[in-house]
Order: C-alpha cells, then structure tokens, then sequence
C-alpha cells in the first residue's frame, strides 16, 4: 500500500508531461489549445487528490459526527474551472481572428506570414 | 438543424427543466452540491441548447445581445453592492454579519446575495461567449448559415 | 480509503492517462475536441470520487458542454478540415521538454505526503477550523459555499470580475467584424 500512496501524484505528473508536448509539438493552434486544457486539469487533480480525507466525505455538514475532505481545495478549484473556459473561449476567440487576418492557424505558417511582410 | 423534428421538440421539452435545475441548483446551494457557479453555467447551457437547435436568430430574440451585457455588468455590481453595503452599515467590505441584525442571519443573506450576483455573471458570459462565436463570420465564408 | 473506492479511482485515472495519450496521438481536431469532452467527463466522475461534488458538478457542466462547444464553434470558424500535422524537429524538442517537466516534478513528488493522509499539512491548516466553526458562524451546511462566499469573497470576487473581463475580450475581438476589412 506504501508504493500506491502516490499514484495520483504521478499520473497528475503524466498528464501534465502529455499537455506540455501537445502544447510544444503541435503546430495546430486549437490542438494547442487542447493541450494546454489537459495541463490545467492535471493541476486541478493535483488539488483536489491533496484535499481527500481518508474515509471522509463531502464537505456538506451532518448531524452525526463524521470525516469531511478537505473543502479549501474544492473552492480554490472549482472557481478555477470557470475562469479556466472563459479564458479559454478568449484564446479561441483570438485564433478566429488570427485565421481571419492569415487564413490559416499553423503557427509556423503564420510565423513565415510575418516574417515575409 | 431546421429540419430536425426530434430535436426540436425534445428541446422544448428538456429546457424547461434545465432552467429549472439551474434554479434549484443556485438557490439550494447552501445546504447541498451547487452554486453561483454551477447554476450559472447551467442556465447558460440552456439557452445555449435553445441556440445549437433553433438557430442565432431565434436566440437573439430571446435574449437580445445588449441585454444580456447588462447582466452580465449587473451580477458584478451585485456582488460588490454587497461589499458596499457592509461598509456603509459599519463592517468591513464584503462582511455580511452587518446586514441584518442577527449575524448569522446577515451571512446568510449576504451569501445568497452575492451567490446570485454570481450566477447571473456565469450565465451571461456563457450566453455572450456562445453567441459571439456563433454570430462571427470569416471575411471570406461563402456559406450563409 | 477502503478498496472499492482506490479501485475507483485507479481506474478512472487509468482512462485519464488513455484519453489524454489518444489525445496527443491523433492528428484529427474533430477527434481531439470530442475526446476532450470524454476527458473532462473523466475528470468529472473522478471529482466525485475524491468527494469534491461542487468541482465534480462544475467540470461536468463547464467541460463536457461549455468547452467542447466552444471549440467546435471554433473549428468550424477556422474551416480546419486539415490533418494536423506534426514537425519532427519539434516533436522531438517537446519530447525533452516534458520529460524534464516530469523528471523535475518526480523528485519534488517523493515528499508529498501518502494520497488521503487525514495528517497531511493541507488538512490541518485552516481547514479544520472551517470544518468546526463555519455552521456556528455562517449557518449554512455546504462548508464549500461558506468558504467560496463569505471567508474567501474577495478571491471569488476576483474571479467574477476576471469571467466578466474575458466576456468582454471575447465581445470585443468577435462582435461586429462580420464584414469584409478593407485592407
């Protein structure tokens, strides 16, 4: 049981490495997005693997004595996860433009755009 | 989507309820899973459903775009309206306990106060969000719909 | 932290990993955009099995509707019928990259605590007090709520306010460009 106490820390590490290199390697801007949406998740269950309690349960109070998770976690992530869509809609918002004034969304191919003007 | 029958009325009959759920979900909050948040983007994603079937035009007639804006101004000036009061009934800003004379009971208010502010906010961005993606044409689209 | 629960939870994170390899794998963005979705829904049952319902219920919603919309809108804006193509040189440089993202986060992972210690110092900050004192102080029985509103306004406050700012950044770059720009 010793060894599987962090198995979510290491995959939360996995994910993590999986979003960076599709951040890195694709050439496609909306892919990038996508990666860098998986990178944002790994983080979120990074925090909210920490708050877990060992044989608790939701946050929400009974009248009977019992073990809760831990609730800042929850907070912390849950308002996360909304500025983390309207940011994302920001970013797509900004690749339908940058699409409208190059006619394309590969990074490079804009990149040559540039440089050639 | 115009000629999908299905999906025309299972819409008409599902939204009702999503409305309704986000409702349930913004005000029952406080004593189990929900939200301002939660309800805000469900609401959102009620109209946006109203959007996908029946097309921008017939969403734009229900929630016209300029008011939709001042929601979504308005559930910020909620929240810190909220704060303001604190301050000007002698607490600090965003401290509840002042609202009413009991404090506990002043929290409560203040909570499902700012929780609405918070609500109406989520709900209105997501509307504006769906229909300014949708609403955009690229310069050299030929296609009209 | 009884068996059925970690085997709950082992194997949703199994599917995580599966998606989100699928995901870096594919070089269709129709696929990618909906096996995003599967993911967040993914995240979204494991949420509820580490017993955070309120994130749970949030990602569901915020993930699996509002996100995969979005960037389906934006597919089809972008016309990207087009295979995303990969450059080796680049690919290779992200494989490096990631491997000493994660060989940097394995050496600082070996001090976490173990996954669900009730002593773990996350849990014995301001927790505990939240847990004791918020019904007698606020009233409500979501201690989440309590938190979200009344002891962290101001974060979620900000918050708000951010949502509202990217709103208006999204109004301002797509409404009313829908003519040709003469340039």
């Amino acid at each position: 049981m010793e060894s599987l106490g962090i198995v979510n820390y290491w995959i939360v590490i996995a994910l993590m490495m999986i979003g960076l290199y599709i951040v890195i390697s694709a050439n496609n801007l909306i892919k990038k997005i996508i990666g860098l949406n998986i990178f944002q998740s790994s983080v979120f269950i990074l925090y909210i693997s920490i708050g877990k309690v060992g044989g608790g349960t939701a946050p929400i109070l009974l009248k009977e004595p019992t073990v809760y998770s831990n609730p800042l976690p929850h907070v912390l992530i849950l308002t996360a996860i909304v500025v983390g869509v309207a940011t994302t809609a920001l970013g797509l918002a900004l690749i339908v433009r940058i699409r409208s004034a190059f006619g394309t969304i590969d990074d490079q191919d804009v990149q040559q755009d540039i440089e050639r003007n | 989507m115009k000629q999908h029958l299905i999906l025309h009325v299972i819409a008409k009959i599902m939204i009702p309820f999503i409305m309704v759920f986000a409702l349930y979900v913004q005000f029952h909050g406080d004593y189990g899973p929900g939200g301002g948040f939660q309800a805000g983007v469900i609401f959102g994603a009620g109209f946006i459903l109203y959007g996908i079937v029946f097309g921008k035009e017939a969403t734009m007639k229900i929630v016209p775009p300029p008011l939709v804006y001042t929601t979504a101004a308005l559930g910020v000036l909620l929240y810190t309206g909220v704060g303001v009061a604190g301050m000007f009934l002698g607490g600090e800003f965003l401290n509840y306990s002042v609202l009413s004379a009991d404090p506990v009971a002043g929290q409560h208010l203040g909570i499902l106060l700012i929780e609405f502010g918070v609500g109406m906010t989520v709900a209105s961005v997501m509307v504006i969000l769906f229909l300014s993606f949708a609403d955009y044409r690229q310069p050299d689209s030929q296609d009209t719909d | 932290m009884n068996a059925i629960e970690l085997v709950v939870n082992f194997t949703l994170l199994g599917f995580l990993l599966v998606t989100a390899l699928h995901i870096s794998q594919t070089n269709r963005l129709f696929r990618a955009v909906m096996l995003f979705g599967i993911y967040s829904l993914l995240t979204a049952s494991l949420f509820v099995s580490l017993d955070a319902v309120d994130v749970a219920f949030t990602e569901a919603a915020v993930g699996t509707c509002i996100a995969t919309i979005l960037m389906l809108s934006a597919l089809s804006l972008t016309g990207s019928r087009k295979e995303v193509r990969y450059r080796r040189k680049n690919a290779a440089f992200a494989v490096c990259v990631s491997i000493a993202l994660g060989v940097a986060l394995a050496i600082g992972i070996m001090d976490m605590p173990q996954f669900a210690d009730p002593n773990a110092p996350a849990n014995l900050h301001v927790a505990p007090y939240y847990l004791q004192d918020s019904y007698s102080e606020i009233g409500i029985p979501n201690v989440v709520t309590s938190v979200l509103a009344s002891y962290r306004g101001y974060d979620t406050l900000g918050e708000v306010v951010v949502i509202f700012t990217a709103g208006i950044g999204v109004i301002a770059l797509l409404t009313g460009r829908s003519s040709k720009p003469k340039d």
